[in-house]
């Protein structure tokens, strides 16, 4: 049987050989199917589509920190991503869950631990710090091989239109209101301003931490913007939370 | 003449077009592309015109060819570039291995931080080095073994250039900061288009002579090709789904978030690797090594049964770069069992180039392209092993985020895309300049032991790295605390840092002494040397025992 069937496989793969569309339809069929099984279920199945509470979109001025993150290129050197290890629990804080990078457009998680991971950076060190060491690494940890972004402090992030950026990230599926989008701009200057009345943003955006983040309260800088967002990072959902602890105990595998 | 008004006509209306979208730009990064997009097309229209014979388009007639000749202007410009390419994606490779020794050479200013430069590094070689040189050889193939000449040569131009102009301006728009955070796939929305429609007009080309060949079969080479350009515009296309903020501006935000933009991006990743940086050099080496050994592919069958599976499996691989993240776990195992399966197809690979220099084994000693190939093919053997090994999760929990994924990287990269490469240039500058020999073959023996060393530097240092602080980082005391700090595990690794930077100096002046090579083969010039290999003779020796008379 075997025998048979053999030579005849050969001969009808000269078949293909013989044509262009076929092999071309052949190959293409061939390299859709594992995409499709594999990415596809990641839309509707639980435990990556949850919401968990305490998840929000980011505030403008978050979102604004967010832009020059990925603009410098950050995810090359370091992680938002923390791995279920004794170790990188006890180094970086609780793993991370799927849902608490659900509103970012693109993903950060990286690839790569030149630098320490990020996801859960937030309220660890002061406003003070981050400034010194997004300027000078190297004056705060001598052993760093980081960068200098000294000149964030000096460039202003006026102007740029958050509610252009709002309604682009609202179209990718980030539940902005359409207050949220109008007051874009008065948001992205309040949150860094003291004085600003912020009642309404922490009301839109919870947990929403409002002050100056870099030194320079007269300033609306990147440097605050950048600051703003590494302040938020991994400190929207209470992990410890009954809430948050059910949902885990729900996800498999890990 | 029509034809000329028209193609003139579309070159003027992408002038203007480029025109008004810089005069409404929103940002400097956007400015700057429309600006380099407006030059293009004046180049594009100044050349449509200069270039014609008006006389002869007015009376209807074409630009005359010679049919007896295959149309290979552009693969001696691809020939030329992709040196240039190279050189220029090795040194800025270097330069950032510096950086992480010596993060001093960040310089303080915005346009040389590592962030900005790493993108540079990894397009300049994959996408400059490795794509010039991939749709050069992929219209020199496709040329000989369909005994063919290009269809749509005008469109063919127009794929060589426009991918060209992709180069720049990917490459500039990472300086300037214009990317979208996605790795190997930064370019900005409106860069992704432009390569979209190079893409297609390049699918277009290479089918259309495929179409118009003169053999009966398609040859094992043109699978590898076809499903290359296939594949990449699939992943392209669903990975740089995007949503701009306004049409005069940079700033996109991806369709995918979260979880789902993860997996997203490493099946685009994975597979990146898979059909640009396998498939498509499989099929370089499926022509350049039957051709430079003299000796017929090994096996006909084992050419079929790889090529499907390995197209088939790699798709799978992606979620390997995901173990232990929020990914559910069964994908994981799913990109896990299929890495492991994928190593057979790629041997299969290896071993069909490989065995194809059975009865030509003596040329690794004489000829130093031969000892390139088949060096390449052992990297890509290696590679492939030691990548199915990384994707098992136990092994990955210790390699992930690590330094050693660079080195498992830059073996396949150097190794095996790099070398294949090198000889692929080495076989076409004399033949495609007319000349009977490159200008230095010992030229070429100095590049291969140079790169070799550069290479095994570099793996080595960095395999010694990733492990060190793999287990750094998980390293527990006695008394039950982590005993390493971040910060020492940092500067623990600065003496491999540096050893792997000298790889990097090695790799790189192998590839300069190639491009002085391949300069010198265009001018014209042949070295006068002693030949690599030659038997010993001595005429004033070669002479019968003179008998001496007795005293």
């Amino acid at each position: 049987m075997t025998e048979q069937t053999k030579p005849e496989l050969w001969a009808r793969h000269k078949k293909l050989e013989r044509n262009v569309a076929l092999l071309g339809v052949a190959a293409f069929a061939a390299v859709t199917i594992g995409g499709i099984v594999e990415i596809a279920p990641l839309f509707w199945i639980d435990n990556t589509i949850e919401k968990v509470e305490g998840m929000r979109p980011y505030t403008p001025l978050e979102q604004a920190g967010r832009d020059i993150y990925v603009r410098e290129g950050c995810y090359v050197c370091h992680s938002q991503m923390i791995r279920p290890f004794r170790d990188e629990v006890e180094r970086y804080g609780h793993y991370s869950l799927a849902a608490e990078s659900m509103y970012d457009h693109p993903f950060q998680w990286g690839s790569k631990r030149t630098g320490p991971d990020l996801a859960r950076v937030g309220l660890k060190y002061s406003d003070e710090w981050h400034v010194q060491h997004l300027t000078n690494p190297q004056a705060v940890v001598p052993e760093s091989v980081m960068p200098q972004y000294a000149f964030l402090t000096r460039r202003e992030l006026q102007p740029v239109d958050m509610g252009a950026r709002l309604t682009a990230l609202n179209r990718v599926g980030v539940p902005y209101t359409k207050t949220d989008i109008a007051q874009a701009n008065a948001d992205l200057a309040a949150q860094a301003d003291p004085m600003a009345d912020t009642a309404d943003l922490q009301k839109r955006y919870p947990k929403s931490q409002v002050r100056d983040f870099d030194g320079q309260p007269d300033k609306l800088t990147e440097m605050d913007a950048l600051i703003a967002y590494l302040q938020v990072l991994g400190t929207m959902v209470d992990v410890n939370a009954p809430a948050a602890q059910e949902v885990l105990g729900q996800e498999k595998g890990r | 003449m029509e034809s000329l008004v028209a193609r003139a006509g579309w070159w003027l209306v992408a002038l203007l077009a480029a025109v008004v979208m810089f005069a409404n730009a929103l940002d400097t990064g956007f400015a700057v592309h429309m600006a380099i997009f407006a030059l293009a097309a004046l180049s594009g229209l100044v050349i449509s015109l200069r270039g014609a014979n008006y006389k002869l388009a007015s009376a209807g007639f074409k630009p005359a060819v010679d049919p007896s000749r295959y149309d290979d202007d552009l693969i001696r410009w691809g020939v030329i570039l992709t040196t240039f390419w190279g050189c220029v994606g090795f040194l800025v490779g270097l330069f950032i291995a510096l950086q992480l020794a010596f993060p001093v050479l960040n310089l303080g200013i915005e346009y040389t931080t590592f962030g900005r430069l790493r993108p540079l590094h990894t397009s300049a070689v994959i996408f400059a080095f490795g794509g010039t040189a991939l749709v050069s050889t992929s219209f020199y193939i496709v040329q000989r073994t369909c005994r063919t000449r290009l269809a749509l040569p005008s469109l063919a131009r127009f794929v060589f250039w426009g991918y060209q102009l992709f180069i720049v301006l990917a490459a500039t728009g990472y300086v300037m900061g214009v990317t979208q955070g996605k790795e190997y796939a930064e370019p900005e929305w409106y860069v992704d288009l432009w390569l979209t429609a190079v893409w297609v007009a390049y699918l277009a080309v290479f089918v259309m002579t495929l179409v118009k060949r003169s053999e009966p079969h398609i040859y094992v080479a043109n699978w590898f090709f076809l499903s290359f350009i296939l594949t990449v515009a699939l992943l392209h296309l669903v990975n740089n789904a995007n949503m701009p903020v306004s049409l005069f501006g940079s700033l996109s935000y991806p369709l995918w978030a979260g979880v789902q933009g993860a997996l997203v991006q490493w099946w685009y990743g994975h597979n990146a690797v898979g059909f640009f940086l396998t498939a498509g050099f499989l099929a370089m080496m499926y022509y350049f090594v039957p051709k430079q050994s003299g000796r017929p592919i090994f096996s006909y069958r084992l050419s079929i049964v790889h090529f499907w599976s390995l197209i088939f499996l790699y798709i799978w691989a992606g979620p390997h770069h995901l173990h232990y993240t929020a990914l559910p776990d069964w994908a994981q195992t799913l990109g896990m069992v299929f890495s492991v399966m994928l190593w057979m197809p790629s041997w299969g690979g290896m071993i069909n180039g490989l065995m194809t220099l059975n009865g030509a084994w003596d040329k690794v000693r004489t000829d130093p392209i031969i000892r390139m190939m088949v060096f390449s093919l052992a990297f890509y053997g290696m590679s492939t092993f030691e990548g199915p090994m990384m994707s098992i999760k136990s092994v990955n929990s210790l390699s992930h985020y690590t330094d050693w994924t660079i080195g498992h990287v830059h073996s396949g990269a150097l190794g095996w895309n790099g070398m294949i490469t090198f000889s692929a240039i080495y076989y076409l500058a004399p033949r495609l300049w007319n000349r009977t020999r490159m200008y230095s073959l010992r030229m070429i023996n100095w590049h291969f032991w140079l790169a070799t060393l550069g290479i095994v530097l570099y793996a080595s240092s960095m395999w010694v790295t990733g492990i060190m602080e793999g287990l750094m980082w998980r390293e527990y005391g006695a008394d039950g605390y982590l005993v390493n700090s971040f910060a020492e595990t940092v500067a623990a690794k600065f003496p491999m840092y540096l050893l792997r930077a000298f790889g990097g100096v090695l790799y790189l002046s192998g590839a300069l002494i190639m491009a002085f090579n391949v300069w010198q083969t265009i001018a014209g010039n042949l070295r006068q040397e002693t030949p690599l290999r030659s038997a010993d003779h001595d005429p004033a020796r070669d002479v019968p025992l003179a008998a001496v008379p007795a005293e």
